[in-house]
């Protein structure tokens, strides 16, 4: 059997445990992955104690404390804070998910924080998700029609808008994805959930006169069919949507346009 | 490429180190990739000019996102509809500190705009007819004040999320150059006062970067984060409204700051004025729904300013809700759970996470936050930036235009209406777009830039990486907040605003002793917060002297000692700078256009605003 082992320069080791904050007295550890490119050491896992009573409830608020009060060097994104905009996903606790909406009484014991599984790592918890944005573009994520368009709104009924609900709310925060063993193992050729989704978003909105164009950009061994249903990415997605649906929707409507 | 202190080829040299500089040449640049920033984008790309977008985080990361409730356009589908009404509520909105060229110029391209957004395929929601689905928004009538109109096209409540997103899509469509975390540092300006260019870092390799073009586009958002408590995004710090303050261009109105009615109480996260639109409602301590008295015919779909107003006294009088009695509750327990999974699900979702409450169920406690700038760069209908000089007080500065949060057209005047703003970023993105064809013509031959352009910006770079002072930058921001908070709210007085400049005075002087720990180039947010301090200081000071200037009460400025509206002294919109070496603040003013575009409507004179 073949056995893996992380060249040595990934192995993570243990890092600093910074100082308690003074006359703290209900506090909250938290360990967090750091690496830095600068000094070519390996990464490590710093232990941080946060003063609950000083801190909002949040894995984020808890992180920019951190970066706040006790070491500014701590490197991550974030923006709007309340799950929207898809910059803090991270792996907490052992799950992806967005830090601005991650209680961080969910989690029992030390809090752990690292960055989004699988994806080079530019500085401490901040991934290079290059691949994954460009392969959302590759699904060509816009509204394609040969009809000439009227003047007003194209007609939608209710019941054909109502199919876009689940898929349209998708943020890009990537944690479907990075949290998919096929997309780890594959990700230069398979799309991964997050690029399936949009890929469905378009097919199955009515407005969409592309859709024979979008399958066929589908019809490959890995893009789309390297799913296996492992199912991780639904149990991820932050906003409740469900990415391994909508691929196996993908899935039988290539199906059923090869029996015609 | 050479490092600090190695030979480079003739870059700048600061402090005994020099900062590679890679120099790049585009017709267009556009900063930010918000919904203005990518609309402009999209129509500079269509015209064939060759066009760079920078923005500091990834386009759909942009706190366009954010946006709930709408985007206003008088399509009449829900009902009779007229831009005009439309035009008539936002000058009211406005209370007259609008510019009525540029009110006009937004209210009828509108429906276009929106129509455009669809064929593009944002996933509106639907009538039973088909049509785009149009909620009541505050301060949105019909017919002049008579009726509530029904004018906000809405995506659920994630409407801004779907225009952006669809917005990207369509900037990919036309392969649209993006240039993704480069935090811009500043404007390149040379003798003549022209706007060459910019300078940036590109946050994920740390190399500097420099950009000529005929035309810089700054869409670079408000500055909502000089504030200890807003709806707004940890990166919305302004940046561009600072670079032009760097630049010796004022900024206008920078007095008049929004506070949304419907903030969480805590967190801040914003509720939509969406959800009054759909029948919810505030209440105080006493259940009584307060807003029957301060405006009998609007109610709950009043104008920001006034329901913010309302609930501020109702807290100040002692009937605010809570342990401590200081906020308000927001119900939208009594409508139908089904119309709220079907339009409200995003804040339905963030009342559970931000607040615990169950929106069917129990009311969630609020409080007004501070949410929208309708101070900025001054701009024309066309995008163009002005200043006043010479005389002049529409001077256009070449080669710079402004969009979106960032510019003040002015068509929110001095109050904007809820989904309003959604529309002002695609109808003047589009038209900064249409002038950018107009006047540009794609691949001309650019003059060489200033031997120096660039050095300034690298000295800052230089100094802030260095910066070994004893006061971490959290700190700093967090003094400024604070003074904001306390000293420039919904309620203002001449004691307390000068109180807040001599406060704000210190802070600034206080920030010669900044301490940044990281010294890396690459992905130093240490860094990046430290510069984004540095320009939300500059707009604080500007804020801070700009209200304690305007004797008068006027949409979002209500003064106590003076709470009138003035229109004999103060119909007009202030201009404040920032002296680049001082740090002290000179203001003056130009007129407000009390006149219209085209003849199709007449100016709308001043009267009480009552709603």
């Amino acid at each position: 059997m073949v056995e893996f082992t992380l060249p040595k320069n990934s192995r993570v080791t243990d890092g600093k445990v910074w100082p308690k904050p003074e006359g703290a007295t209900n506090t909250r550890e938290f360990r967090v992955y750091r690496w830095n490119p600068d000094d070519g050491k390996n990464p490590q896992v710093d232990t941080f104690t946060v003063d609950l009573d000083d801190c909002g409830p949040m894995v984020l608020d808890a992180l920019i404390w951190i970066k706040n009060k006790i070491d500014p060097t701590l490197t991550f994104r974030r923006s709007c804070r309340e799950g929207i905009c898809g910059s803090c996903a991270m792996n907490i606790d052992g799950v992806n998910t967005l830090a601005c909406t991650k209680d961080m009484g969910e989690v029992k014991g030390a809090v752990k924080v690292n960055p989004l599984p699988h994806q080079p790592v530019a500085k401490d918890l901040v991934p290079d998700l290059t691949n994954f944005f460009a392969q959302h573009a590759l699904v060509q994520p816009w509204l394609q029609t040969e009809t000439v368009a009227p003047e007003k709104e194209w007609p939608q009924s209710r019941e054909d808008r109502e199919k876009l609900d689940g898929l349209y709310e998708c943020i890009l925060c990537a944690c479907c994805s990075t949290s998919c063993p096929e997309y780890w193992w594959n990700p230069d050729r398979y799309l991964g959930p997050a690029a399936l989704l949009h890929a469905y978003r378009w097919v199955i909105d009515s407005r969409d006169e592309a859709t024979g164009e979008r399958l066929d950009q589908l019809e490959d061994p890995f893009r789309l069919f390297r799913c296996v249903t492992i199912l991780n990415c639904s149990k991820a997605c932050p906003k409740g949507l469900n990415p391994a649906k909508a691929i196996a929707e993908l899935k039988k409507l290539m199906v059923e346009r090869q029996k015609t | 490429m050479a490092v600090n202190g190695s030979g480079n080829g003739g870059a700048p040299a600061v402090n005994g180190r020099a900062y590679p500089l890679e120099d790049h040449t585009y017709d267009v640049i556009v900063v930010g990739a918000g919904g203005a920033g990518l609309r402009a984008v999209v129509g500079c790309s269509e015209a064939g000019l060759r066009t760079a977008c920078l923005t500091k985080v990834f386009p759909t990361r942009s706190h366009t996102v954010a946006a709930q409730g709408g985007i206003s356009a008088a399509l009449g589908n829900m009902g009779p509809d007229d831009w005009r009404w439309h035009m008539y509520d936002t000058v009211k909105g406005s209370d007259w500190l609008g510019d009525q060229d540029a009110i006009e110029y937004l209210c009828r391209n509108a429906a276009a705009a929106v129509y455009e957004l669809e064929h593009w395929g944002v996933p509106f929601s639907r009538t039973e007819e088909g049509k785009i689905y149009q909620r009541p928004f505050g301060g949105m009538t019909t017919n002049y004040g008579q009726g509530i109109a029904q004018r906000t096209c809405a995506a659920a409540d994630r409407t801004g999320h779907a225009m952006l997103h669809t917005l990207y899509g369509a900037a990919l469509k036309h392969s649209a150059e993006f240039l993704v975390e480069y935090f811009v540092l500043d404007l390149i300006m040379d003798d003549e006062g022209r706007c060459r260019g910019i300078v940036a870092l590109n946050m994920d390799d740390g190399t500097l970067h420099r950009f000529r073009a005929q035309m810089t586009i700054l869409a670079t958002g408000g500055y909502g984060r000089a504030y200890l408590s807003c709806t707004g995004a940890h990166t919305q710090t302004g940046d561009g409204n600072a670079m032009v303050l760097r630049a010796g261009l004022p900024l206008q109105d920078m007095e008049f700051v929004q506070f949304h009615p419907t903030g969480i109480y805590g967190s801040g996260c914003l509720i939509t004025e969406g959800s009054r639109g759909e029948g919810g409602y505030l209440v105080n301590s006493e259940g009584e729904r307060f807003m029957e008295r301060y405006a009998p015919s609007a109610k709950d779909l009043a104008s920001r300013d006034v329901v913010s107003r309302a609930m501020t006294i109702e807290i100040r009088e002692g009937r605010g809700v809570g342990k401590s009695k200081d906020h308000i509750f927001l119900h939208l327990d009594h409508l139908d759970p089904k119309i709220l999974a079907e339009r409200l699900p995003g804040i339905s979702e963030s009342a559970k996470i931000f607040a615990g409450v169950d929106v069917t169920k129990e009311p969630i406690p609020v409080l007004p936050t501070v949410h929208y700038n309708m101070g900025g760069i001054a701009t024309n209908y066309h995008g163009e930036a002005l200043t006043k000089q010479g005389g002049n007080p529409d001077h256009i500065v070449p080669g710079l235009m402004a969009l979106g949060e960032a510019a003040c057209v002015s068509v929110h005047g001095a109050n904007r209406l809820g989904s309003n703003s959604l529309i002002d970023l695609v109808v003047f993105g589009r038209a900064a777009a249409l002038r950018c064809a107009e006047l540009l013509e794609p691949g001309a031959t650019q003059a060489n830039l200033p031997k120096d352009a660039g050095d300034a910006a690298l000295a800052r770079l230089d100094r802030f990486r260095n910066a070994s002072g004893s006061t971490p930058t959290a700190e700093l921001r967090s003094r400024m907040q604070r003074v904001m908070q306390n000293n420039c709210a919904v309620f203002r007085t001449g004691e307390v605003l000068n109180e807040g400049v001599k406060l704000i005075d210190e802070v600034l002087a206080g920030a010669a002793d900044v301490k940044v720990s990281d010294r890396s180039l690459i992905w130093n947010t240490d860094l990046i917060e430290t510069l984004e301090f540095d320009n939300l200081i500059a707009q604080a000071v500007v804020t801070m002297n700009s209200a304690a200037n305007r004797q008068e009460s006027r949409g979002a400025h209500a003064r106590e000692d003076f709470p009138e509206r003035d229109d004999k002294q103060w119909m007009k919109h202030t201009l404040a700078w920032l002296d680049p070496q001082t740090r002290k603040v000179s203001i003056d003013y130009r007129p407000v256009h009390t006149y219209t575009m085209t003849n199709d409507v007449s100016y709308i004179e001043p009267k009480a605003r009552v709603y």
